[in-house]
């Protein structure tokens, strides 16, 4: 039996002295899809930097591939996770490409320059998330929605097993929001990639994550499939705001009152 | 896409121009040395301009060479560092301190080994304060290193000109050229040549992973780069390099700052090709300064600090100006 991609045991997440995840057991399995949801605050995105291995847990551990998180190498951890953040930001400018191609760090010796094998992954993922022909483009000139699709090509130029998505969908367009979520769909599905992601859509968690977590921002943390847990009552209770629950099929949609 | 034959191309070149104004500076000063009078003293056939080329052209140019070189290194990483374009190795107040170790020894009428020795002390000490302060929460941000450093910085200004203002009259013009940067002090150039290759090979290795440093260290980190060691150590090598060329020839402003960005604005901001090109253009750059700061109004001689700036500023802006929005 293969080791899960990630686990978190007894995990805690604090910030500024309040603890967010009080004992978080959590394990992800290849082709499966986690969502993370719970309001702005709740510690999503700390959660996940701390699942990711990029923030030290306040207790608890956290394993990667079955390693020890804390003695991997941060080379061996971007081996095993690709994470993508909220914000992105590059004070001197460069080009789509290079900016993509930096997804193959891991990839690489020290001496090591991109190949041109690495040229056409990363040409590959740009094409993936329909930035063929803007190579060259400076990213300072891409619109907000293109720099993150940028940043999910360079995601999938680092070609790592498990995939953290803080908020993948920020900033895209109808179209470009169900083309991520396709694309990470056809990851888990044909390449057995993991996929934790933070969403504020309940009905896309629904439509395309097996299991959600729901932060409660006090500690606790709801965990379960995603039938059982994205229901009206727990979003109601989750978000603070009463939430009606339309069923559509396998779908389910949810219109706050 | 960046690629190792394009940067050897052009590494290539920035060395030939290197080796050109270091030839030109050979040639120049207020006794012109034919060329072939150079070489020939270059290659040890003696001659009776090889002591003018020996003793005195070849070491100042050397010592330029370097002293541009670390400067403009030391620029580049401290732009990563701080992924603050406007970041120069004077920002976080390496040269104040120096300036304060050298206005001291030289206040007091020292000889040059204490004038050195001071500057490099005040460089050392300063690079220390600011370290101790950024750090002392654990959090070492870019904006509190930042402040840090400039505060420092002021400070040591203050006490320069504190001692300007109580120096006795002839010691002043020995002062204000230290202090706007000056290569005809007589201070060896192998110390800084030794750190320029130094630095060189302890920042090139790490040229990938300052790329993704400079767009956020969460991101670098997450790419797989140990970014708290890289951290310390860039800032450690930086200053450093700083102090040491601050040591040999003054506070010589502009080359530092503005040799990185001409050449981002010519190549582009990979590392791996900006920081050699950096250091071999930053070279380039004093060399022909000096030379032109010796030839200018010879027999006098002007503080090579202004001319830099001089010749940067048209250079840079014609650059910008260039570059499509």
């Amino acid at each position: 039996m293969t080791a899960p991609l990630l686990e978190a045991r007894r995990l805690r997440v604090d910030i500024g002295g309040t603890t967010l995840v009080a004992a978080l057991d959590f394990a992800i399995a290849a082709g499966e899809r986690v969502a993370i949801l719970g309001r702005n605050g709740a510690g999503k995105s700390t959660l996940l930097t701390t699942l990711a291995g990029l923030r030290r847990p306040a207790a608890g551990s956290l394993l990667l591939g079955g390693s020890d998180a804390a003695a991997l190498s941060p080379r061996q951890a971007a081996l095993r996770r690709a994470w993508l953040g909220q914000f992105q930001s590059d004070p001197f400018g460069s080009t789509v490409l290079e900016t993509a191609l930096t997804g193959r760090h891991p990839h690489l010796g020290r001496w090591d320059w991109e190949s041109r094998r690495d040229a056409e992954l990363a040409r590959g993922a740009l094409d993936a998330v329909g930035l063929a022909g803007l190579e060259a483009r400076p990213v300072h000139t891409l619109s907000g929605g293109e720099r993150q699709r940028l940043a999910i090509a360079t995601l999938l130029t680092q070609a790592s097993p498990l995939y953290l998505l803080d908020e993948p969908l920020s900033h895209l367009d109808l179209n470009h929001q169900m083309a991520v979520l396709e694309l990470f769909a056809g990851a888990a599905r044909d390449c057995g990639a993991g996929v934790i992601m933070v969403l504020h859509d309940p009905a896309l968690a629904h439509r395309y994550c097996d299991r959600a977590l729901l932060l409660q921002g006090d500690g606790r943390v709801e965990a379960g499939a995603v039938d059982a847990l994205l229901t009206a009552e727990r979003l109601s209770g989750l978000y603070g705001h009463a939430v009606r629950q339309i069923d559509d099929g396998d779908r389910r949609h949810f219109v706050p009152e | 896409m960046p690629t190792r034959r394009r940067a050897i191309l052009t590494l290539v070149l920035l060395g030939l121009l290197a080796a050109a104004s270091v030839l030109v500076s050979l040639v120049s000063g207020s006794l012109a040395i034919p060329p072939g009078e150079v070489l020939a003293a270059l290659l040890g056939q003696g001659g009776s301009a090889a002591d003018i080329v020996l003793q005195l052209r070849l070491p100042r140019a050397l010592a330029g060479f370097a002293c541009g070189a670390l400067l403009a290194l030391a620029g580049a990483l401290m732009q990563v560092l701080l992924r603050n374009p406007l970041a120069d190795p004077y920002v976080l107040g390496i040269s104040g301190g120096a300036g304060v170790g050298a206005m001291f020894a030289m206040l007091l009428g020292l000889p040059l080994i204490a004038v050195d020795g001071l500057a490099f002390a005040g460089a050392l000490a300063a690079m220390l304060l600011v370290f101790g302060l950024a750090h002392g929460d654990g959090s070492w941000t870019q904006t509190r290193l930042l402040l840090t450093g400039v505060i420092v910085a002021a400070g040591c200004g203050a006490l320069i000109a504190l001692m300007l203002s109580i120096a006795e009259e002839h010691r002043l013009r020995g002062m204000l050229f230290w202090l706007m940067g000056d290569l005809g002090q007589g201070t060896p150039w192998w110390p800084a040549m030794l750190a320029l290759v130094v630095a060189l090979v302890v920042a090139l290795p790490f040229a990938r992973e300052l790329n993704l440093v400079a767009r956020g260290l969460l991101q670098a980190q997450a790419l797989g780069v140990a970014v708290d060691r890289l951290r310390y150590a860039i800032y450690l090598l930086a200053s450093l390099a700083t102090a040491v060329s601050v040591t040999t020839a003054g506070s010589i402003g502009f080359v530092g700052l503005v040799v990185p960005h001409l050449i981002r604005l010519a190549i582009g901001n990979d590392q791996r090709l900006l920081l050699p090109a950096s250091a071999l253009a930053g070279g380039t750059l004093l060399v022909f300064a000096d030379t032109l700061a010796r030839t200018l109004i010879a027999p006098q001689q002007l503080p090579v600090g202004v001319l830099t700036a001089l010749i940067g500023v048209p250079l840079f802006l014609f650059l910008l100006s260039r570059q499509p929005r």
